[in-house]
């Protein structure tokens, strides 16, 4: 396939960027989308000139790394995959396709098309975790948990902080990310004790970090490669309105 | 040297008892006093990161990628062994301890494999406690699988992303910490030297992967958790990021690096589909469970899974459940991944490489019906969709095998601690668990042992002997380890060649992979090792990095790791070479019994080869930890 990849490249965080028009011919359909970029930039490199820069490590659809906006799709056409799972045979020969970084002000573009999504550590860091130290744990079946609210809170536990939810809605809000770890701790025994304190923290996080508002379009979930519900907002909305009658955390 | 592994004395089930006990501790309100540096923020560093903080002590920890959660322990798919014989099947410590060492065909020290066993149960109540939401049975309680060939179902796991949810199970408990102050936390921050003072690690030093700055950070103890070397292949299931370079650079400042020519390869991988390959991914070793592996009895070059459905059930060669009746085929990782490269070499293999064989799960679709199977593997048969366009529930999958795990790093004694005092390694860095081959489901295990239950004792040993004194910055050893850095860094960006990166590691890869792969002779691997030393060669006057240090430069990054790895390939040559016995992953076509199986030579080979580093041109020294078996019999693998 001979393909027209028009690519924002930006030097630094405080440069301006620009969409530059690269020609890549040969791709063979089963090569994965990162692959065809790796070809792109060994003829870049080849040439003296510096290579796309984007992020990724796993390439198989787990580290949340690669992140990339693809004919205005974050991770792409194709429904629940990340970028480095898409495949070249979901494009036809003289396509031109547009690549972006997510854009959000919240995250910060790094270069070209990487990004800062350190605002999503910092709201895990607000409360994201249950606080058990190492060690003195109680033996693993002492409390049961029936299967269905297990599977339940595994479904929420699979976001793998990519971003593209953020980067999917018009109002750039991080409620989908936000609401899955909110719902996994949740909906645990464990995670009980410290319900109320939790969403109020993550939440207090996430407006300070300069997410907008969420607005109920359900952009965020149809573009998660893992598929998150929009069951997990609200059910962060209950948990939010259930600690803000009862608690005077913040 | 002589090497000084310093297990505990006494009975197998009580040495590490004993041991904690015996080891010296440092009292609660001086722990502040003490800093510590780990590297690595996968299982094994965010799970020692966050342990060490929460008993005081002040961590800084360092990651290459933008944020800890991503380590590679991420895509860990299978599971986590524990000996908690929640099934009632007959498992126990010993058994799980007989296993590993079995399992790493009696190429590990017994002492540690038992404390794996022994704190193996802590881990399963620890994750749990933190919200790891593990698959359950309907009465609530966690359910377990068999895993890899077991006898006993001990292997517990969240569908196929158990790496996932443990990783970020460690990751809060991290995050949580990093909240109160106690870690320092330094995502996209690579390590690239060690330093020392008189004679103990004090600090490393990195580069700022945006900014390009290289900084000192002084600590009074370093962890490396810095993950496996499988890189070296080029092509592996390994994350793209994966490298060699912390653990190295700890090597030429004196760290010995234990049996490197120990690598695990996976039979269960997707096949390269052409030379833009990047990576491979690995299929759950439980496919195996129910997939059947053949390939046509007359060789069909070219043959695709299509026309495979046609082939009628004479003219296929089931190899693996006619040559090991018994196992058939579950037989053990590199007992697969050898036979299918014997029946692509003999030219039977399909796929439009000819290096790939079916793994096939019509029989089992018929058998249980088309839901039940996807019950089970749905999700891996969507990802094997996903990347091949094969829909594995009408034409059998392609496999091939692929580097996997690497079974070697650094070494480390019972405390964890490397041959360079107040260095440890912790998790896939070092060597100490698994022997000659890793079993399924125990990497996960060991990556956490080692964090949450070993080194929070171990290092409080050195620590309680180890003055309060801080050594500034400033200190002539920073000084000298930012040169050195600096220098590599330069060279690369101005030696301004023809060919890439890329190109060299893929020569490497091929190189290795031919002669230091599944099969390895003496002849391949003297001719491997002259090939290397050519490629480094070539590598430092033709190499072409774009850009400049002082910027965000993914160029610049991967060649210091190349670097690295063009070293670190010679050294796994060497030991293959010099260890002319077949044991677990590693198979000496001079040593194998008449069927073809690998052959030990127990009264040459039964110990841990530990190379001393003497320099690059020079050859690198051999040390010999003899490895004593008290509680079990050395026996030879069989599968029949
Ligand atoms: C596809 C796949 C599936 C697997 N499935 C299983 C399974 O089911 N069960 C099982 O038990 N095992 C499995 N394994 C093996 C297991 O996942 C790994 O061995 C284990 O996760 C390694 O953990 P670790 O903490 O040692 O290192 P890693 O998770 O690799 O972490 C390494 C860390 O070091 C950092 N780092 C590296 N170099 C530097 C540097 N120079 N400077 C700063 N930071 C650095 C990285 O950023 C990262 O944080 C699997 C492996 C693969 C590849
Ligand atoms: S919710 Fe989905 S889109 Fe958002 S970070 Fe998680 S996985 Fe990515
Ligand atoms: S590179 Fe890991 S999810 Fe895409």
């Amino acid at each position: 396939m001979n393909l027209t990849l028009k690519i924002w490249r930006q030097q630094d965080a405080n440069t301006k960027g620009e969409m530059k028009t690269y020609e890549v011919s040969d791709i063979s359909p089963d090569m994965s989308f990162l692959e065809m970029l790796d070809v792109l930039n060994e003829i870049l490199s080849k040439k003296g000139e510096d290579p796309v820069h984007f992020d990724h490590d796993c390439r198989e659809g787990i580290c949340g790394m690669c992140s990339m906006v693809i004919n205005g799709r974050p991770h792409g056409p194709k429904q629940a995959i990340t970028t480095c799972q898409l495949h070249m045979r979901s494009f036809k020969d003289g396509d031109t396709i547009l690549i972006e970084p997510w854009r959000a002000t919240a995250f910060p573009v790094v270069k070209d098309l990487v990004v800062d999504r350190g605002a999503f550590d910092r709201i895990i860091q607000a409360g994201g975790y249950i606080s058990v130290n190492t060690g003195g744990t109680p033996d693993a079946n002492e409390i049961p948990i029936p299967k269905k609210v297990a599977d339940e809170a595994f479904d929420s536990a699979t976001c793998i902080g990519c971003g593209a939810c953020v980067a999917a809605c018009k109002n750039a809000s991080a409620m989908l990310f936000v609401s899955a770890k909110v719902s996994q701790l949740a909906l645990l025994p464990q995670g009980h004790v410290e319900r109320k304190t939790r969403v109020e923290k993550m939440v207090a996080q996430m407006d300070e970090e300069g997410f907008g508002a969420c607005t109920n379009t359900g952009a965020c979930s149809a573009e998660c490669p893992k598929e998150i519900s929009l069951e997990n907002i609200a059910r962060l909305n209950r948990e939010y309105v259930g600690a803000r009658l009862s608690s005077e955390n913040i | 040297m002589i090497l000084d592994s310093k297990i505990p004395g006494g009975a197998l089930e009580e040495k590490w008892e004993k041991h904690k006990f015996n080891i010296k501790l440092v009292n609660p309100a001086n722990k502040r006093k003490y800093d510590i540096i780990v590297v690595g923020t996968g299982l094994a560093g965010a799970s020692a990161a966050a342990s060490l903080a929460e008993l005081g002590y002040n961590i800084k920890a360092f990651c290459f990628q933008d944020s800890p959660r991503r380590a590679h322990s991420i895509a860990a798919q299978g599971g986590i062994n524990a000996a908690k014989n929640y099934q009632n099947d007959g498992d126990s410590i010993f058994r799980l301890f007989y296993d590993t060492i079995k399992g790493g065909d009696y190429r590990s020290r017994e002492a540690n494999v038992h404390r794996l066993a022994e704190v193996s149960v802590n881990i399963i109540d620890q994750c749990v406690a933190q919200g790891v939401p593990f698959a359950r049975e309907y009465g609530g309680l966690l359910d377990n699988r068999s895993f890899g060939g077991a006898q006993v179902s001990r292997t517990f796991y969240a569908r196929g992303q158990t790496g996932q949810q443990l990783l970020l199970g460690a990751y809060s408990a991290l995050s949580r910490q990093i909240a109160n102050g106690k870690v320092e936390m330094h995502s996209r921050t690579e390590m690239l030297d060690l330093v020392m003072v008189d004679g103990k690690a004090r600090g490393i030093v990195t580069r700022n992967l945006i900014t390009g700055k290289i900084e000192s950070h002084s600590a009074h103890a370093v962890i490396l958790a810095t993950g496996g070397y499988g890189n070296v292949f080029y092509l592996s299931t390994n994350a793209m990021g994966s490298n060699a370079t912390a653990a190295w650079r700890a090597h030429k400042k004196g760290a010995f690096f234990a049996n490197p020519c120990y690598t695990q390869i996976h039979p269960t991988c997707i096949p390269v589909s052409g030379d833009h390959q990047s990576k491979l991914t690995l299929m759950s070793e439980s496919l195996r469970n129910d997939g059947r592996v053949w390939v046509p009895k007359e060789g069909r070059k070219g043959l695709t899974a299509s026309e495979a459905v046609a082939i009628p059930e004479e003219e296929r060669d089931y190899y693996l459940e006619t040559k090991y009746p018994s196992f058939g085929n579950l037989v053990p990782r590199d007992v697969a991944s050898r036979n299918a490269k014997y029946v692509c070499d003999e030219g039977r293999g399909v796929g439009a490489t000819g290096l790939a064989v079916f793994l096939d799960f019509a029989d089992a679709i018929k058998r249980d019906g088309k839901d039940v199977i996807s019950a089970k593997y749905g999700n891996l048969f969507d990802m094997y969709k996903q990347i091949t366009g094969d829909n594995p529930y009408e034409v059998p999958m392609m496999i091939y095998p692929a580097v996997h795990y690497t079974m070697g790093g650094l070494w480390v004694d019972y405390n964890l601690m490397t041959s360079i005092p107040g260095l440890y390694a912790l998790g896939e860095c070092n060597f100490s668990d698994h022997g000659a081959n890793r079993l399924g489901a125990s990497a996960l295990m060991q990556g956490l042992a080692d964090g949450y239950f070993v080194i929070p004792y171990t290092i409080g040993d050195y620590l309680a002997q180890t003055p309060y004194d801080k050594i500034p910055t400033d200190h002539e050893a920073f000084k000298a380890a930012e040169e050195n850095v600096k220098s590599i860094n330069r060279k690369l960006l101005s030696i301004k060649g023809e060919k890439t990166v890329d190109e060299f590691h893929k020569e490497l890869g091929h190189v290795m992979w031919d002669y230091c792969g599944m099969s390895r002779n003496a002849e391949g691997l003297k001719k491997a090792k002259e090939e290397i030393k050519k490629i480094r060669e070539e590598y430092w006057q033709n190499v072409k990095v774009i850009g400049a240090n002082e910027e965000l430069n993914m160029s610049l990054e991967k060649a210091s790791r190349v670097a690295d790895f063009l070293e670190l390939g010679e050294l796994m040559v060497d030991d293959a070479l010099h260890r002319s016995e077949s044991c677990g992953g590693h198979f000496r076509e001079e040593s194998q019994t008449e069927e073809g199986e690998a052959k030990r030579k127990d009264n040459e080979f039964s110990y841990v080869a530990a190379w001393e580093y003497k320099g690059t041109d020079n050859e690198s020294e051999l040390n010999k930890e003899a490895l004593q078996f008290e509680n079990v019999k050395l026996t030879q693998r069989s599968y029949k």
